[in-house]
């Protein structure tokens, strides 16, 4: 379960996020939406605690991630996964070890195990024959399934996704939708995504909510985002 | 932060050009001593991370090869030639009074003592520390240190420690062999160019070079290879701007270790000597 309360966020006087509520839902895929530069990147970040409010608190199954310490943040962020806008990926590791990192990192697994499961999440996101291949060799769309291989590697409870479709061609788009719906419905894990795509918004989407101006303005089912009469929404969605 | 509180202050101070001129001349100052308590924190954080598991050896592994490997190509040439010019200078010099002799002693006393270390330390601050920048610099601003965050890693852990300390134990492995190519270079000008006796040649530099002189040069070598390490990494991880903030940290980084280690130079010297 994860409650934004009252979040205040500014960079260099710019405020980015101004007192913003958001409840998101345990096992559902929830949605933001929100035009470019409107901080949808900074309020996930909030979420995982990379990011601190300047006031407000953030729950994470009740914690406030604002007052944690570094070693109490990394206890609670190996329930999370997540994939960055670019990837992130580590490009002085193969596809394999950036998989395999979280892995190594927080079980005792040996070399025989990891390799299994990093074949099965790669196999996962629909990439064969990539295991040892660098990050540079890959197109963005592969990049961004390593991405996510590496998000669930560790089987998280919560996985964050930032724009994981922006910048892909529309066939790529719908695989990557595609894998965000049977990736959640398989794991029943809690999806926060954030995009800028209205159809595959409407897509994948248990819930929306709107980002304008700092708050979120408007949440609801698609259906409810749909019908709203919100005037910011509705030219959103055009 | 610190920002906010300057404004604040030139509000003030636009009432007084003094204090304005005053506020002017000493920002650089302000900038560079906040900028080396960071630079401290940095320092302390990663000490804290050394002590604790998992240890990294195979990263710490990695980053010493990188480190020797990078390095050596350009530690032999440098070595050589600093050796050779020394010996040269000092050749014509001691030929002045007739001694020709100390020629072996001189040279070897400067490399082993100060030219081995600082030069060595240079060529991988050139090398070696400007990679260290712009690799993690890379990392900031693609996000991957960010990842690390994710995955619950600390990146001063992973990232900036097993380079703090390769470059710690590295530094001085290059300066022996620095050390002795420069004195095999001065060799070869003294005694197979200058015609000086080579049994006197080296009876010299064993009569005057005690293995203090070497150990102090070695110890020199592993304070550079901090420093270099260090600040390296501080501007790796601070990259802000995209690709062009990296070229910028780069430079920046290259500037900052070298200056730093010629100042610190110093202070080593004239404690140790
Ligand atoms: N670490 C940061 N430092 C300063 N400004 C930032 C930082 N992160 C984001 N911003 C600013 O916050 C605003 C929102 O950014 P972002 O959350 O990335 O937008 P988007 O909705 O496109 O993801 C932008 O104006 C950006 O410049
Ligand atoms: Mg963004």
């Amino acid at each position: 379960m994860i409650k934004l309360i009252k979040i205040c966020k500014s960079f260099k006087g710019q405020k980015v996020l101004d007192n913003l509520d958001l409840k998101i839902e345990p096992e559902k895929i929830t949605v933001i939406i929100g035009r470019s530069g409107g901080g949808k990147s900074v309020l996930l970040k909030h979420i995982i605690g990379l990011i601190k409010p300047d006031s407000g608190q953030v729950l994470v199954n009740g914690v406030d991630t604002a007052k944690l310490n570094d070693k109490e943040l990394n206890e609670i962020r190996k329930v999370f996964g997540m994939l960055f806008q670019d990837a992130a990926l580590f490009d002085s590791m193969t596809v394999g070890e950036n998989v395999a990192f979280p892995l190594k990192e927080h079980t005792k697994l040996s070399k025989k195990e990891i390799d299994e499961i990093v074949e099965e999440k790669l196999l996962a996101v629909d990439l064969k024959n990539v295991t040892h291949k660098m990050p540079s060799e890959l197109s963005g769309g592969m990049r961004k399934r390593v991405g996510l291989a590496r998000a669930i590697a560790l089987n998280p409870k919560i996985v964050l996704f930032d724009e994981p479709t922006t910048g892909l061609d529309p066939i790529m788009c719908e695989g990557i939708d595609n894998l965000v719906i049977n990736t959640q419905r398989h794991t029943k894990a809690t999806f926060v995504v954030i995009s800028h795509d209205i159809r595959s918004t409407f897509k994948i989407a248990h819930k929306v909510a709107m980002l304008y101006k700092g708050k979120i303005i408007k949440i609801g089912t698609p259906e409810e985002i749909r019908l709203s009469n919100n005037p910011v929404v509705k030219r959103f969605i055009g | 932060m610190g920002y906010e509180s300057s404004n604040h202050r030139s509000n003030e101070a636009d009432r007084n050009p003094m204090i304005r001129l005053l506020e002017l001349a000493g920002r650089p100052f302000i900038i560079a001593v906040e900028e080396s308590g960071r630079i401290i924190l940095l320092l302390i954080s990663a000490s804290t991370w050394m002590l604790r598991p998992p240890f990294r050896f195979r990263v710490i592994f990695k980053q010493m090869e990188f480190v020797g490997v990078n390095s050596i190509f350009v530690v032999l040439i440098t070595g050589t030639f600093t050796g050779m010019v020394f010996a040269l200078q000092s050749y014509h010099g001691f030929k002045m009074f007739g001694g020709e002799s100390l020629v072996g002693a001189t040279v070897a006393l400067g490399v082993t003592r100060e030219l081995g270390p600082v030069f060595t330390a240079l060529m991988v601050t050139g090398r070696v520390g400007s990679a260290m920048t712009a690799e993690l610099g890379t990392m900031k601003v693609t996000e991957q240190i960010d990842a690390l965050h994710t995955m619950s890693v600390n990146p001063i852990h992973y990232l900036v420690m097993p380079r703090i300390v390769a470059a710690i134990v590295m530094l001085p492995v290059l300066t022996i062999v620095s050390d002795f190519v420069g004195i095999l270079g001065g060799y070869f000008v003294g005694v197979e160019l200058m015609k000086i006796n080579s049994g006197i040649f080296i009876a010299k530099i064993v009569e005057f070079v005690e293995l203090e002189d070497i150990f102090n040069g070695l110890i020199k070598a592993a304070c550079f290879g901090l420093i270099l390490s260090l600040i390296g990494c501080y501007k790796g991880i601070r990259t802000t701007g995209g690709a062009e903030g990296v070229g910028k940290a780069t430079t920046q980084s290259v500037v900052l270790s070298s200056v730093t280690i010629f100042i610190s130079d110093y202070f080593l010297t004239s404690f140790m000597f």
